[in-house]
C-alpha cells in the first residue's frame, strides 16, 4: 500500500493491571488507515476490537494502560500526550462514537448544545455560529427539524435519531478519523443500513477516514475497504474486504464465514467454532487459536505464529502461509 | 407545571388537617393537667374548675377542636397558657432567631459537603477523600445534641472563643451553626461523592472525554448536573427540617427559636404554644417537600416531561 497513512499504529500493546495478574487486552496491534478509507476491525466479544479504540483515543481508564507501541496520527505521535495535549486530538482531529446511543449522550442537556460544546471547544466560534454549525450539521446527517430538534433532550430521540447526533458530533470538527465502535449493534436493521450509507457518504464528502469495529461480518462486506481479523488481543488476518471474503486464508476467518447462516443451503445445524475465546490470563503457548483451530498441528501448540504475506497487502498469522515472509516482528 | 403545583398542595391538606387532630388528641391524652401545671398542686378545685372554664377546656373535645380549626384558619393560634401572648406573634418573634441559624448552618453545611463529595470523588481512596469521609461520617453517626455539647464545652468553656450561650451577636452563631450544619455537611458530602463516582462510570461520560473536554470539564460540566439531583432534594428537606426548629441545638445553646418554643410548649402543657409551633413546621415541612419535588422537575428534563 503506497497511500498516505493517516493514522499508523504500530506494535500497539495495552494492559489491564487486575488482581490476578496483567491481561494482554491488545497485544501487539499493528493498524495502518489510509486517507479517506473505511478500516474494519471484526472479532468476537473480547477480542480486543473496542480495547484498540480506546487505546487510540486515550481513553483507556485505570487499570488499563498503554504499555507498548505507537501510535501516529498524520506523521505526530499521540501515543504519549499530555491530557492538555490529548485533548487538543480528541473530538477535533480524531472523534469517536460508541455502540450505545441510549447513554452515550448526557440525559440532562439538550443534543444540540451537546455537540456545540464540541465546536467551542475546538473552534474559535461565537456561540450563535457555532448554533448554526449544528444546524447545519444535522441537517446533513439527516435529522429532521434541524432547529427543533437541536433543544431536544437525548430522551425524546429514537435510538436512530440519537446515532445520528452522536455521528454528527463526531464530525462536526472535521476530524481526519473517525472511530465507530460497533455504531449499528443497537439499532434496527433497517436503520442499520441507512446510518452505514451515512457514515460513507460523510468519509467521501469530507475525506475523513473511519474504523469500523464491529462482529457483524456483513456490515464489513457492505461499506470497508480492508479489514482486520482481531482474536485475543492479536491481528490474525489482515486484507482488503474483497480479498478477505474470496480467500479467508487464516482458520478463524473462515470460522468466521462459515459462521453466517445462508439461504441456499439446507443445513441442520448452524455451524459454530467449537470452544470458547481463551482466558487472557492463560493463552495457549503457541497461536492463541490453536485450541479451536480444524486445522492446528504440533506446532501450534508451542511456538507463536507471526503474521505472513500470503498474498500482496494480505496478512494471514498462521503457520501455513510461512512461505510468505514475515510482516511484523 | 402550575396545575402540578396546585395538586401538590390540595394533597397537603389532608396531612396538615391529619397533624393537627393527631397533635390535639395526643395532647389531652397526655397526663398533666394544663390548669394544674400552671397553678400548683394545691389548689382550691373549685379555681381550677372556674378558669378551665374560661379557658374552654370543660367543653367536649370536638367542640374544642372544631373553634381551634376555625380560629387557626383565620390566623389565630390562641394564646399562650404560660406566657399570656397570642402564640402566632410568639412564633413569629422566634421565627426569624430560627431562620438565621438554619440559613448560616445550611449555607456552611452545603458549602463544605459538596466541595468535600467533589473533592472526594475525584481523589477516590487516596488521602483527601479518607480524610473527609471520615469527618463526614462523624458528622452523620454523632448525635447533634453530642456534637453540641462537645463544641461549647470545647470552643465556649474551655478555649473561651465563643460565648457559651445566646443568640446576641454573629460569634454567638457560630457555634450553634456548626452543631446544626455538621450533620448536614455530612450527609451531602458523602451522596455527592458516592452519586458522583457512580455518575462517572456512564457512557455519557466517556462521550465527554471523547469530544476533548478535560477532565475538570467532564466533572464540572457533564456529571456535576447528574450527581447533584439527588442531593438539590436532600438539600431542600434539610432546610424544611432545620428551619422547622433544631430541637436540641436551639436547647443546648439557648437560642431563643421555634426549637425552644416546642420544648417550653411540652414542659409546661402550654398547649396553645405546641400546637401552634407543630402546626406551624408542618406547613414548613410540606413546603419543603413541595420545593424539592418543584426543583427536581426543573433540574431533570426526564421527569419535566412526564408531569
Amino acid at each position: 500500500m503506497g497511500e498516505t497513512m493517516i493514522l499508523d499504529i504500530k506494535n500497539l500493546q495495552s494492559h489491564f493491571f487486575t488482581a490476578k495478574g496483567e491481561v494482554p487486552a491488545v497485544d501487539g496491534v499493528s493498524i495502518q488507515v489510509p486517507q479517506g478509507k473505511i478500516i474494519g476491525i471484526v472479532g468476537e466479544s473480547g477480542c480486543g476490537k473496542s480495547m484498540t479504540a480506546m487505546s487510540v483515543m486515550g481513553l483507556l481508564r485505570y487499570p488499563g494502560r498503554v504499555v507498548g507501541g505507537s501510535i501516529a496520527l498524520a506523521g505526530r505521535d499521540i501515543t504519549h500526550l499530555t491530557p492538555k495535549e490529548l485533548s487538543l486530538v480528541r473530538g477535533n482531529e480524531i472523534s469517536m462514537i460508541f455502540q450505545e446511543p441510549m447513554t452515550s449522550l448526557n440525559p440532562v442537556y439538550p443534543v444540540g448544545k451537546q455537540v456545540r460544546e464540541a465546536i467551542l471547544l475546538h473552534q474559535k466560534l461565537s456561540k450563535t455560529e457555532a448554533k448554526e454549525r449544528v444546524i447545519d450539521i444535522f441537517r446533513a446527517v439527516g435529522i429532521p427539524e434541524p432547529e427543533k430538534r437541536y433543544y431536544s433532550y437525548p430522551h425524546q430521540l429514537s435510538g436512530g435519531l440519537r446515532q445520528r447526533v452522536m455521528i454528527g458530533m463526531a464530525m462536526v470538527c472535521h476530524p481526519k478519523v473517525m472511530i465507530a465502535d460497533e455504531p449499528t449493534t443497537a439499532l434496527d436493521v433497517t436503520i442499520e443500513a441507512q446510518i452505514l450509507q451515512l457514515m460513507k457518504k460523510l468519509c467521501k464528502e469530507q475525506g475523513t477516514s473511519i474504523i469500523l469495529i464491529t462482529h457483524n461480518m456483513g456490515v464489513v462486506a457492505e461499506v470497508c475497504d480492508y479489514v482486520y481479523v482481531m482474536y485475543a488481543g492479536k491481528v490474525m488476518e489482515q486484507a482488503e474486504t474483497f480479498a478477505l471474503f474470496d480467500h479467508p486464508s487464516h482458520p478463524y476467518t473462515q470460522g468466521l464465514l462459515k459462521s453466517i447462516p445462508k439461504l441456499d443451503e439446507k443445513a441442520e445445524r448452524l455451524y459454530t467454532i467449537e470452544g470458547v475465546v481463551p482466558n487472557l490470563l492463560h493463552l495457549p503457548k503457541g497461536c492463541s487459536f490453536c485450541t479451536r483451530c480444524d486445522q492446528a498441528q504440533e506446532r501450534c501448540f508451542v511456538q507463536k505464529p507471526c503474521l505472513y504475506e500470503a498474498a500482496d497487502g494480505h496478512g494471514v498469522r498462521c503457520f501455513q502461509y510461512e512461505s510468505g515472509g514475515q510482516l511484523d516482528e | 407545571m402550575l396545575s402540578r403545583i396546585l395538586k401538590r398542595i390540595a394533597i397537603s391538606i389532608p396531612v396538615l388537617v391529619g397533624v393537627v387532630l393527631a397533635i390535639f388528641i395526643m395532647l389531652r391524652i397526655v397526663p398533666g393537667d394544663p390548669v394544674t401545671t400552671m397553678l400548683g398542686e394545691h389548689v382550691n378545685p373549685a379555681v381550677i374548675e372556674k378558669i378551665s372554664r374560661e379557658m374552654g377546656l370543660d367543653q367536649p373535645l370536638h367542640i374544642q377542636f372544631i373553634k381551634y380549626v376555625a380560629n387557626a384558619l383565620q390566623g389565630d393560634f390562641g394564646t399562650s397558657y404560660r406566657l399570656n401572648r397570642n402564640v402566632t406573634q410568639i412564633i413569629l418573634d422566634a421565627f426569624p432567631n430560627t431562620v438565621k441559624l438554619s440559613l448560616l448552618a445550611a449555607a456552611v453545611a452545603w458549602l463544605i459537603g459538596i466541595v468535600a463529595g467533589i473533592v472526594a470523588a475525584i481523589q477516590q481512596n487516596k488521602l483527601l477523600d479518607r480524610l473527609f469521609m471520615g469527618g463526614a461520617l462523624m458528622g452523620v453517626s454523632m448525635p447533634v445534641f453530642m456534637t453540641a455539647l462537645v463544641l461549647q464545652y470545647v470552643f465556649a468553656f474551655k478555649l473561651k472563643w465563643f460565648p457559651v450561650s445566646g443568640f446576641d451577636s454573629w460569634q454567638a452563631m457560630v457555634l450553634p451553626a456548626i452543631a446544626l450544619g455538621w450533620n448536614s455537611a455530612g450527609s451531602i458530602a458523602r451522596m455527592t461523592r458516592s452519586n458522583l463516582v457512580e455518575v462517572m462510570q456512564n457512557d455519557f461520560i466517556r462521550t465527554a472525554r471523547a469530544k476533548g473536554l478535560r477532565e475538570n470539564g467532564v466533572i464540572v460540566g457533564h456529571a456535576l448536573k447528574n450527581a447533584m439531583l439527588p442531593v438539590v432534594t436532600m438539600m431542600a428537606l434539610q432546610l424544611s427540617s432545620m428551619l422547622s426548629g433544631a430541637v436540641l441545638t436551639e436547647s443546648v445553646f439557648g437560642v431563643p427559636g421555634i426549637g425552644r418554643l416546642a420544648v417550653n410548649g411540652i414542659e409546661t402543657r402550654d398547649m396553645p404554644l405546641l400546637q401552634g409551633t407543630v402546626v406551624f413546621t408542618t406547613i414548613l415541612i410540606i413546603l419543603g417537600n413541595l420545593i424539592a419535588d418543584l426543583l427536581y422537575n426543573v433540574l431533570d428534563p426526564r421527569i419535566r416531561e412526564g408531569a
